[in-house]
């Protein structure tokens, strides 16, 4: 092997790193906030992609329907807990969320002419996924919320498997690949780099700065993070769990479909692709033991690196070389860190 | 109490139970507005579960009645926006942020609703509490008990709430920190906020409130005007010891 090698495969490995510290940030700050172990983070990649896709084939992707079937069914529970005596204040807002802005967006696709603008069918893509986030929350993670980690655990196994199965319902078997953002090229001495990695580093470096900016000055993030450290201190500000969980889902759903749209034009993405990719950003998270943001970016990075050099070594073992890498972390982390009693 | 003023708090047959054990039988107390109400008592008597119950923590049997409006199941986030503020005995601090951060979020749901002048109550609190503003940038997590209580009050008031719950604001800490403590309780019903007081130190309680309830094995067992309760036999005997019998158990 010789440097220039080393060094695209390095440029690749930072590329596909970048996406997994996206990854990676979303489940530490989903797991820090409501202790959830967010398998289905990577469907999240997958149905952007795939939903991406299918907008820029003209066809209304089965994703929206899965938007009005779960918006109708949080609206039921809605109803069902005011007709029980619950408080009325807030449904007008929660209906507003829950059936017409699915409603309208299917109506808004269903009008809209087929449009080539990738900046438009991002922004639907978006549009169509996001809101599935704080959906999900509700209907699947809400019940239970007080539950033990394990069994938040189960139902997250529970909504991936369902979502793989979804996704082949909704997208077929066949992958797809979507034409990059960008056809520019640029070169660096022996190093090609495309336009599409550099829109990948440079929206996943942006989205970065902006999630800090958003958890060290905003006081929304504030309180997400005061929820993290203190769930009944949160309670006793007004800041109630539930609307800690579906905020933290909100933007989790975005990370996860902005990822999807990111890397769509890079690699073929089936519809259960995105397990593998979630798992590689999970990994990266327990680098940081699930708690901290600038390792878990830094460990994503080794990851992609990692993943990218042993691909061209041994690409038969590539997985299995990125996935080992959990067990030296894991006997580090169990040898430095020390349990610390909460305060009082 | 008189009866001119109007209540901020009643609660009327609040009952709480951990499974079959009762921690609360028909407990009934009123926060009359702008005065101090203690609630004294043992370890162990309910004093905790009852705040607990009143804003909404914990599942409870009864009528809690705030501001004028009956709360039928009474809800944290709900109770907090119209302007109830517990002070928990674990205080509850964010200990990673800030005391700054820690404040800010004290006005988390005035911020919410569209008040953006929590600044200035900000510079309030930090007049009543010097010690926070040098403190500012610190973490929460390294500060001394002493001023972690002033975090917790001073992020309290932050809300600038109607009825402000104080659990044991005393506990663990010196007697002059304690003294304190004691004088900005004053000094905050001075200000026009209602204050529903919980505390094992009953003769610095006696000595601040208007009005005091003794609460022993999960009911009221007395109740009277602060002034008379700390005459009372019965309360000198139980609680106050005779001739400061109590301080001098606690010096040996």
């Amino acid at each position: 092997m010789d440097l220039d090698i080393a060094l695209i495969l390095t440029q690749d490995g930072i590329t596909t790193g970048a996406v997994y510290a996206l990854l990676a940030i979303a489940l530490v700050l989903v797991f820090a906030v409501t202790r959830v172990i967010f398998i289905p983070q990577g469907e999240y990649v997958a149905y952007g992609a795939l939903t991406m896709a299918m907008l820029q084939q003209g066809k209304v992707p089965g994703t929206l329907w899965l938007l009005v079937a779960m918006g109708a069914f949080a609206a039921l529970l809605d109803g069902i807990r005011v007709m029980r005596g619950g408080a009325r204040s807030g449904l007008a807002a929660s209906l507003g969320w829950t059936v017409a802005y699915p409603l309208a967006l299917a109506a808004l696709l269903y009008a809209m002419p087929a449009t080539q603008s990738i900046i438009v069918q991002a922004a639907l893509t978006l549009a169509i996924l996001v809101p599935l986030g704080p959906l999900m929350y509700r209907l699947a993670y809400q019940p239970v919320a007080e539950g033990s980690v394990l069994v938040l655990l189960i139902v997250s196994v529970a909504i991936h498997v369902s979502m793989v199965g979804l996704g082949l319902l909704f997208f077929g078997a066949e992958g797809s690949r979507t034409p990059a953002f960008s056809d520019a090229q640029f070169s660096v001495g022996a190093l090609a780099i495309s336009g599409q990695q550099v829109w990948v580093v440079v929206a996943s470096a942006a989205l970065i700065v902006g999630l800090w900016l958003f958890f060290d000055r905003s006081l929304y993030g504030k309180a997400l993070r005061a929820t993290a450290i203190n769930r009944n201190g949160a309670r006793l500000m007004g800041f109630s769990p539930v609307f800690a969980g579906k905020l933290t889902f909100v933007l989790a759903a975005f990370i996860g479909v902005l990822s999807g749209i990111l890397i769509a034009p890079l690699t073929t993405i089936y519809y259960d692709t995105g397990f593998l990719i979630g798992l590689k950003g999970f990994v990266a998270a327990i680098i940081g033991g699930l708690a901290s943001y600038p390792i878990a970016a830094a460990g994503a990075l080794l990851v992609g690196v990692l993943e990218s050099f042993s691909s061209f070594w041994a690409s038969a073992y590539k997985e299995v070389f990125v996935f080992t890498l959990i067990i030296p972390v894991l006997v580090w982390r169990s040898l430095t860190s020390h349990h610390i009693e909460e305060d009082e | 109490m008189q009866t001119n003023t109007r209540n901020v708090l009643e609660v009327s047959n609040l009952s709480v139970a951990y499974g079959k054990v009762e921690a609360l039988t028909n407990a009934s107390i009123k926060v009359g507005e702008g005065q101090i109400v203690t609630v004294i008592g043992p370890n162990g008597a309910g004093k905790t579960t009852m705040l607990s119950a009143i804003i909404g923590l914990l599942n409870s049997k009864g009528q809690v009645s705030f501001d004028g409006k009956l709360e039928v199941v009474p809800d944290v986030e709900r109770l907090v926006a119209g302007g109830m503020s517990l002070v928990p005995e674990k205080r509850e601090l964010f200990g990673e942020m800030s005391v700054e951060d820690n404040l800010e979020l004290g006005a988390f749901h005035r911020y919410r609703s569209g008040d953006r002048k929590y600044r200035d109550t900000m510079e309030e609190v930090y007049d009543i509490f010097p010690r926070l503003r040098e403190r500012r940038v610190q973490m929460a997590g390294t500060l001394s008990g002493g001023e972690r209580q002033m975090l917790a009050v001073g992020r309290a008031l932050m809300a600038k709430p109607k009825l402000l719950m104080l659990d044991e604001p005393s506990l663990g800490l010196a007697p002059l920190i304690t003294r304190e403590i004691f004088r900005i309780i004053a000094e905050l019903r001075r200000r026009g906020v209602s204050i529903l007081l919980v505390e094992q130190n009953a003769r610095a309680a006696l000595a601040v409130a208007d009005y005091a309830y003794v609460l022993e094995t999960g009911s009221v067992a007395m109740e009277g005007p602060a002034d008379q309760l700390r005459d009372d036999p019965r309360v000198i005997e139980a609680y106050l010891g005779l001739g400061g019998k109590h301080q001098d158990m606690l010096a040996t």
